[in-house]
């Protein structure tokens, strides 16, 4: 098995000026999991494109399954064996599961018309080599991210396919269909077909891969196996940075809570939820997806108000019954999917941050100050370190870490005294989620309440001062910053 | 797997056109009720006539739908290619039969559609401003080119073709008769080939994959411009199919009469389940809906509601039928929703 699949010698690519890829060399074994790691704008993307023939490397060559092409398109790398699963699986949403398993297979071999049998008979082959079943005749858009992902890889086996790369395959999977997506890789890979898995994750390079390449800024900073990584040289590798593993330890805690939660309920989803919250300090609240955790943070924020119990914001019970109520009684809400549910895409990165606040930059009749308005948006992306050359640019524009970043300047600029983050750095990379930290932690320092959601257990270890764990929708422990660890949190989730 | 008559009526309840279907029973039954002359044969057969213009209008509207865009282009497309081969062979003083003035239309409007196939598949640009702008342009071409104004005599074979009967109904009450045109097969053969052409052909199932998203439709390897520019022309035919067929059966060539039945046939084919943003939907849906616009357009009559109702009626209809099936998104996103969180823990 030590025959080398792909080899990348020397590849380097720009854009328009921009140095994508420096001089990358890297290799491949048959039937090898490799894992390619790097931050947002690393270049990975760019060195998947190379391998699959969409971009042509300016100089520097691929050798694949023993021969050597400086110049490759996309159909050809398809018939050599190489498969890419893209991040949005390029499925049909609208069409069933055997139409989309089989549809590529029949455009290869030239198909003027469609024939069901023969589709079906294609689909079920397609889905036996990785031995999953799907009802065949639901429509793909009806399915889970994980089901999806599994249609496109089964698909992308009926091609004598040697090497799978997948991009980023876990970011939208649960940590169960993580572990099946794993077992698929395995499965593959005693078929002696190769994995070239694309991740920012620390513990999943750890799990799955045997070797592993970093990119940073275009350029390859390491590739070996995974045996000799470990989690201080990965997040090195990765940023060019250390980071000392600290925890929050909170000063100049209020005397009197700001926050409370009074035997809180919302029927179906938790009960009996109480909890209170002193400026200064950081609280986190943890459990399982079902746990009710989410509705717990939603109902904080009024968008599910509570059944049973209350809310008390200094001491005096509130209805927060909106989120327009938890904005006047200056709750801020960070919420979980900030790309559906937190910004404004594709408006300018500066209306996103002045947003709420907007009651307070407006002059007669309601008209927009624009100066007050550029003063806001001039502080904010400054303070948070907003990497944009220009804040009208779109929020699409940015990356992962940097709009989470705006998220949270949209919050802030609004002065809240609590502020609730459910999943604060979900899909952010390992330099920007420190960053981020920092930031809450020094929020915290000034006198802010937070509230951190989330099952990122390192997270909560390192920011919180208090750990609420929640299962079946009740707290079943509620633990101090020392006595907490890993382990301990996870045995009360489970 | 087995499908018993419960799952059955569950995937039924589940499908669109099972409502429309519903919705239409209803109002054929209250029609009747009210006037006992719905299922009268000669109704029967109006409608059946009433049917086959927007019928084929609808067809072209359907596909275009399906490929995620939207053409407001087909009427003025139908018009001027309708009026240029008319006022073309009657300058000839044609005697000949229906053959060439269709074969004529045909090309006209293979030409128009194309027109419209290379702005969109080549260009990019978006269906609506283009079919917008095109269809401007084929009014004015009309207007100024072709200084169109009603033509009371349309040639002798066109009109042989319109008028012709396939058989008449007679209704056994009031003795009204009403003639079954030939045309209809016209309609009917078209349904079936783009009913065929959907189902069966890698060429069909392209449009349904262009729909539901290009980006992946190009990377299974569907030539998505040229999969494009063949239905706008396909597009463009079925149109000008309709614009003669109407020519004929009125006996006349009017250069405006069909322009604005672009709203109402859009209306009809999403009414019937088809999703407007595309890659959704099935002919018989679309069938139905459109079918259901007709009727209330032309059995207001019957129900003892002046016509001057009608356009009332079918907005009302139009907003209930589209809520419908945007409630049913909603209620079926948000189940979704619920249910998704059990499956486990977010990595």
């Amino acid at each position: 098995m030590a025959e080398i699949l792909l080899k990348a010698q020397s590849i380097s690519k720009s854009f328009v000026g921009v140095q994508a890829l420096k001089d990358v060399s890297f290799s491949i074994k048959r039937g090898e999991i490799h894992c390619l790691a790097g931050e947002n704008g690393s270049g990975k993307s760019t060195l998947i494109k190379v391998i699959s023939g969409v971009y042509t490397p300016d100089s520097g060559h691929i050798e694949f399954d023993g021969h050597q092409y400086s110049k490759i398109t996309p159909i050809e790398a398809i018939n050599h064996g190489i498969q890419v699963i893209y991040q949005d699986f390029s499925i049909f949403p609208n069409l069933t599961v055997m139409e989309n398993l089989a549809l590529n297979t029949e455009l290869a071999a030239n198909r003027r018309f469609a024939n069901w049998k023969r589709i079906r008979q294609i689909a079920e082959e397609a889905l036996s080599k990785i031995n999953v079943k799907i009802n065949l005749d639901a429509y793909v858009g009806s399915l889970t991210v994980a089901e999806k992902q599994i249609i496109a890889i089964s698909r992308a086996l009926m091609f004598n396919t040697k090497l799978i790369i997948m991009d980023e395959p876990t970011t939208a999977l649960t940590k169960k269909e993580v572990r099946n997506l794993f077992s698929i890789i395995l499965q593959l890979k005693e078929r002696g077909i190769a994995t070239l898995f694309v991740s920012h994750k620390l513990n999943e390079v750890f799990e799955i891969s045997e070797n592993f390449t970093i990119l940073r800024s275009g350029e390859l900073v390491a590739t070996g196996s995974t045996k000799d990584l470990d989690d201080r040289k990965f997040s090195y590798y990765m940023t060019g940075r250390t980071f000392e593993p600290r925890r929050f330890i909170p000063t100049d805690i209020t005397p009197k809570p700001i926050f409370e939660a009074d035997r809180v309920g919302i029927p179906g989803s938790f009960s009996d939820v109480s909890f209170s919250l002193h400026g200064g300090q950081i609280i986190g609240i943890t459990g399982l997806l079902d746990s009710g955790r989410t509705e717990l943070a939603l109902s904080m924020f009024g968008m599910k108000p509570i059944k049973e119990g209350e809310y008390r914001v200094h001491g005096k019970a509130v209805a927060v019954k909106s989120p327009k109520d938890a904005i006047e009684h200056q709750i801020g809400y960070v919420p979980e999917d900030r790309l559906s549910e937190g910004l404004f895409l594709s408006q300018p990165i500066g209306d996103n941050i002045v947003i709420t606040e907007l009651d307070t930059l407006t002059k007669r009749f309601g008209v927009v100050d624009q100066k007050k308005r550029g003063d806001e948006v001039t502080r904010w992306v400054k303070n948070l370190a907003i990497a944009t050359p220009n804040p009208d640019n779109a929020c699409q524009t940015l990356s992962g870490g940097n709009q989470q970043r705006v998220v949270l300047a949209k919050w802030l600029a609004n002065n809240p005294r609590v502020l609730i983050l459910n999943g604060p750095t979900v899909g952010v990379d390992i330099g920007s989620k420190h960053d981020i930290h920092t930031i809450l932690q020094e929020l915290a320092k000034e006198g802010m309440g937070i509230i951190i959601i989330t099952d990122d257990l390192p997270e909560v270890v390192e920011n919180c001062s208090e750990i609420l764990v929640m299962k079946s929708g009740k707290i079943v422990a509620t633990l101090a910053a020392e006595e907490a660890d890993e382990q301990k949190i996870l045995s009360y989730m489970l | 797997m087995n499908v018993d008559g419960r799952s059955l009526l569950k995937k039924l309840t589940r499908r669109n056109e099972f409502y429309v279907f519903l919705v239409l029973l209803a109002l054929c039954l209250l029609i009747e009720i009210r006037s006992g002359q719905f299922f009268s044969p000669n109704n029967l057969v109006d409608i059946a006539s009433a049917m086959i213009v927007p019928g084929l209008f609808a067809i072209g509207a359907f596909l275009v739908i399906i490929s995620g865009g939207i053409d407001v282009s087909f009427p003025a497309l139908a018009s001027l290619t309708m009026y240029a081969t008319t006022k073309m062979l009657l300058d000839a003083n044609y005697q000949g039969g229906a053959t060439l003035p269709i074969a004529i239309a045909l090309v006209i409007g293979a030409l128009l559609g194309a027109f419209n196939g290379l702005f969109i598949g080549y260009f990019k640009l978006p269906t609506l401003i283009v079919t917008l702008g095109t269809s401007s342009v084929f009014k004015g071409l009309m207007q100024g080119a072709l200084n169109s104004k009603q033509l009371t005599i349309i040639p002798p074979g066109m009109r042989k073709w319109g008028t012709t009967a396939l058989f008449i109904a007679r209704n056994p009450v009031s003795g009204l008769t009403s003639r079954m045109y030939i045309t209809l097969i016209a309609f009917l053969v078209v349904l079936a080939l783009v009913f065929v052409m959907l189902r069966f052909t890698m060429f069909g199932r392209g449009i349904y994959a262009i729909g539901g998203s290009e980006v992946s439709a190009h990377r299974a390897g569907f030539n998505v411009i040229r999969t494009k520019v063949i239905m706008y022309v396909l597009v463009g035919m079925i149109a000008s199919l309709a614009g003669i067929i109407r020519a004929s059966m009125m006996q006349q060539a009017h250069p405006t009469n069909m322009l604005g039945m672009e709203m109402n046939i859009i209306a009809g084919v999403v009414l019937g389940g088809t999703a407007i943003t595309g890659g959704r939907g099935t002919l018989t849906g679309c069938m139905l809906g459109t079918l259901l616009i007709v009727i209330v357009e032309n059995s207001m009559i019957l129900l003892g509601i002046p016509t001057s109702w009608r356009s009332v009626f079918t907005g009302v209809l139009i907003i209930v039928g589209t809520g419908v099936s945007a409630y049913q998104m909603i209620v079926m996103n948000r189940t979704k929703r619920v249910r998704r969180p059990k499956k486990g823990v977010k990595a």
